[in-house]
């Protein structure tokens, strides 16, 4: 059971709901994943917001928990401002902090991050910064009123899995106590597998079921590697070896020279 | 008076934020507003009178990642 702000989540995976082939597939996807949150966003809608007001009855119709993001803020202001606009949208002071740095790699501007997570935990937000695995980063969204960190597996949408294993192992044995969500980046089922067996608490994706060939079926894959990751860290993985160590007891062998 | 809503110029009468969404087409969905970057909650849209120049916007659901 994932524990965050107080509330127990059945599922271990979070999924994005954006870049589906339809909205029916995104209803599939989400279905076969298990996942009781998923993340939206707010955009501009002309026409009097019809397609989204069609796909927040969707998501309603699911009975997930919604987790709105501030996706695209490029500045403190920007990102405060389309939290509070989610807020009141979605009814939930949930909020995916982005403060996004770099185009390219969708880095996090963690400076900005750390000051807006500061000023919406004082109004009240229960914020889940999107963030970098660095230790310094995450003492301070701590120290701002965060009780949960999303560290990037690696870029937005670019499938490469955990690039940097070393630095999210150590976040994990600094912070034992913090839920801490893999956010970004993976690509396949063994990503978050890999995840969830350095003990990460759950994994956020989009894009790797999303631009599946078929995303219902990924998100079934991803729904099982990640139960697979969770019950293979608490069943307390071997340390890995560099010399071979004989499984067949050696004791009691025939000699047969 | 001429604002602009979310991005385009558009010319509407002046009145309040609640008045100018009815005239916009926007009369029962769930959007949230900002003007001139600032969040205008739901229940200061009535009290909200729009000035000439002014830029609006206006956010519906959408999906996310």
């Amino acid at each position: 059971m994932l524990r965050v702000y107080g509330e127990e989540i059945a599922s271990r995976l979070l999924l994005g709901t954006a870049l589906y082939p339809s909205p029916a597939i995104m209803v599939e996807a989400v279905r076969a994943s298990r996942a009781q949150i998923v993340t939206v966003s707010l955009r501009r809608e002309a026409g009097g917001g019809g397609a989204g007001q069609d796909f927040w009855a969707l998501i309603r119709e699911l009975g997930v928990r919604v987790l709105p993001n501030t996706a695209g803020c490029h500045s403190v202001k920007e990102a405060v401002t389309t939290a509070q606009m989610a807020r009141e949208v979605f009814g939930t002071p949930w909020i995916k902090l982005e403060v996004i740095n770099d185009a390219e790699t969708l880095q996090p501007d963690v400076f900005g991050l750390v000051e807006a997570a500061g000023i919406l935990t004082r109004e009240g937000f229960k914020v889940f910064p999107y963030c970098t695995e660095d230790l310094g980063v995450a003492d301070r969204l701590l120290t701002a009123g965060c009780e949960v960190l999303m560290p990037w597996g690696a870029p937005i949408g670019s499938a490469r899995g955990l690039n940097n294993v070393y630095g999210l192992r150590s976040l994990r044995a600094h912070f034992p106590d913090v839920p801490l969500v893999v956010d970004a980046g993976l690509g396949v089922p063994s990503h978050a597998a890999a995840a969830m067996e350095l003990g990460y608490d759950a994994v956020l994706l989009n894009t790797a079921v999303a631009k599946a060939g078929d995303p219902a079926a990924m998100a079934s894959a991803f729904a099982l590697a990640v139960e697979a990751g969770r019950t293979a860290f608490e069943a307390d993985p071997i340390e890995a070896r560099d010399m071979a160590a004989p499984s067949t007891p050696v004791l009691g062998k025939a000699f047969l020279e | 008076m001429l604002i602009k809503v979310n991005g385009e110029a558009r010319s509407v009468e002046p009145d309040t934020l609640s008045a100018v969404l009815d005239a916009l087409g926007y009369g029962e969905a769930i959007v949230a507003t900002a003007l001139n970057g600032e969040f205008v909650p739901v229940e200061a849209r009535t009290e909200t009178r729009l000035r000439d120049g002014d830029r609006l916007e206006i956010l519906a659901p959408m999906q996310g990642g």
